[in-house]
């Protein structure tokens, strides 16, 4: 088959490979109609994620078709059309024995901080990922799910990731009627966030990012107001005026390692890797939200220190919450919500490209070019 | 104002809220959300195992020294090989994921790994390209120029300089190995 790969920093392409195989009996295969690139992928993609292995196949986010099931697969069939979660997960372990299907124990043997995830690096567990042709799904009972017929696969796709994990992020803010929250970053998911915050009752919704083709996104897609902080003197202090001195209710952030902001936290974390990442998003959310409020953290970190502001945290009696999203718990409810037309995931969409293009795909969204905000890759198609 | 009790009034009512947005407010209870509460006993997985079956083992799997035993399933891309191997297996054998020392060996590793494999491609029929790689043909065919002239980007003033911090500590750290076996091998001569 044919499938992207990872070449060590800032390098990918397309190369063939052996075809997936059943490597256990509720393993299934399955051939990728639609994948994504996420901005999680970029951490990799920069080299940012420890034990990322040359050859590795990236993509987390994708759907398609299943081709071939192991012995004891139960819940689908060979033709199936299917949606697989991020989380790969088993079902029974005593973290998934209680909803907590992200932070699985029975998939990962290189880290037992981290569940098992497509396409991420062995400090995910190891797993080729979906910007291929074939993907292995291990639990092929317990991950994914046919996709309704009225769902078309480019609103389905952003379900495995990006609009359940912007609607999770939004949940974890514990957001009350009237509450004014500040999404920090307008990327895929920080514009479901914004968005997802709106459908619990939000008073005021502010996304703030840097980048203007973003924030006019977050205005037209997720109706709410914007900062561009590159154009305010300190972030901090615009958003305590604009919310009355008071600061944020709920801060999210959806940022995560490679915030920009603040030169030294950039270079130390994004670049030299001194840092799991560089916090300058998750200090902002420390210093811009209000006493007693509450930041949501679903921006990716790596799993080393990064110098947070953990003093501001506590003086200030912060609930900090925090989680890979449980992708697959949040679908019953989103599709509900795209039923009922409050919601069109592929609404974010900017570019659809073929897996031949896999390298300008990276490099367009890494630097941001072309007004890319989300990027589809079609395996199927030249 | 947070000198007194009352909070700072909204732009908009509910009504003037659930008017403008679609689906404003439907998640408002609680209950209504998927993960709340955190933890929940009651939900239907779709597995119908307690403990799953063992993935069999047919190469020796690296694991984190947290784990009680190989989990049940695993992932068996890119199995270790070579230097990085060795390095990656140590990482894995004598630290764990509490350690700096785990996750700096394993960063070091995907160094050593990458240069294994950019030289072993000169040997394939496909050696690597940086410049289709890189993807940085996007620049002429996505308006590289034009999208970073746009707005007020902040990463503009990094850009020039990241290729340097990206890759210089690594040339330097490679350089600093070069001296030491050089001035090893004047010392044995």
């Amino acid at each position: 088959m044919r499938a992207m790969v990872y070449r060590g920093p800032y390098k990918v392409r397309v190369e063939e490979k052996p075809d997936p195989r059943i490597e256990h009996p509720n393993d299934a295969v399955v051939r990728v109609t639609c994948a994504a690139i996420c901005g999680s992928d970029l951490h990799l993609y920069h080299g940012m994620m420890p034990d990322t292995r040359v050859g590795h196949t990236f993509g987390h986010e994708f759907v398609g078709v299943v081709e071939q099931v192991g012995s004891s697969v139960r819940n689908l069939t060979v033709g199936d059309r299917v949606m697989v979660p991020f989380n790969i997960f088993c079902g029974t372990c005593f973290f998934c024995a209680r909803g907590l299907w992200s932070n699985c124990h029975n998939v990962n043997p290189n880290a037992t901080a981290v569940g098992g995830i497509y396409g991420y690096s062995h400090t995910a567990g190891g797993y080729d990922g979906g910007q291929a042709e074939l993907v292995r799904v291990p639990f092929a009972d317990v991950g994914p799910s046919k996709i309704p017929d009225w769902l078309p696969d480019e609103d389905a796709v952003l379900l495995t990731d990006a609009c359940s994990t912007g609607y999770f992020g939004a949940q974890l803010g514990d957001i009350a009627e009237g509450d004014v929250v500040v999404v920090l970053g307008a990327g895929p998911v920080g514009l479901f966030a914004a968005r997802s915050a709106w459908l619990m009752g939000a008073g005021r919704v502010i996304v703030v990012d840097h980048v203007d083709y973003r924030l006019e996104k977050a205005r037209t897609f997720a109706f709410a107001e914007t900062v561009n902080f590159a154009e305010v003197d300190d972030l901090v202090v615009h958003l305590k005026k604009a919310t009355g001195y008071l600061g944020a209710d709920v801060v999210i952030d959806a940022v995560g390692a490679e915030a920009d902001g603040n030169l030294t936290q950039h270079v130390t974390g994004a670049k030299l890797k001194l840092q799991g990442g560089s916090p300058v998003a998750l200090n902002w959310a420390v210093d811009s939200v209000r006493k007693g409020g509450t930041v949501s953290v679903m921006g990716a970190y790596g799993p080393i220190f990064s110098a947070v502001k953990l003093g501001d945290a506590v003086n200030k009696g912060l609930t900090i919450r925090t989680n890979q999203a449980p992708v697959k718990r949040q679908w019953p409810r989103l599709l509900e919500h795209i039923r009922n037309g409050y919601l069109k995931p592929s609404d974010i969409v900017t570019h659809r490209i073929p897996l031949d293009d896999i390298a300008e795909g990276y490099h367009m969204f890494s630097a941001k070019l072309d007004g890319c905000v989300k990027t589809l890759v079609l395996p199927g198609q030249d | 104002m947070p000198y007194t009790p009352d909070k700072p009034p909204l732009p908009e009512t509910p009504e003037q809220l659930a008017a403008r947005i679609p689906g404003w407010g439907a998640d408002k209870n609680p209950a209504d959300r998927p993960s709340y509460p955190r933890e929940r006993t009651d939900l239907e997985t779709g597995a119908h195992w307690t403990e799953p079956e063992q993935q069999p083992e047919l190469a020796p799997r690296e694991r984190s020294i947290e784990h009680a035993r190989l989990t049940p399933v695993f992932g068996t891309a890119q199995p270790l090989h070579g230097l990085s191997g060795a390095i990656r297996r140590h990482a894995y054998a004598a630290y764990s994921e509490g350690r700096a020392a785990h996750w700096l060996l394993l960063i070091a590793a995907d160094r050593v790994d990458a240069v294994e494999q950019h030289l072993a491609s000169f040997a394939t029929p496909h050696p690597d390209n940086p410049v289709t790689e890189t993807g940085v043909l996007a620049e002429g065919e996505r308006r590289g120029l034009r999208s970073r002239a746009e707005g007020h980007r902040v990463d503009r003033g990094h850009q020039a300089m990241d290729p340097v911090l990206v890759a210089g500590p690594w040339v330097l750290a490679a350089a600093g190995v070069a001296l030491m076996v050089h001035a090893l091998r004047r010392r044995l001569r």
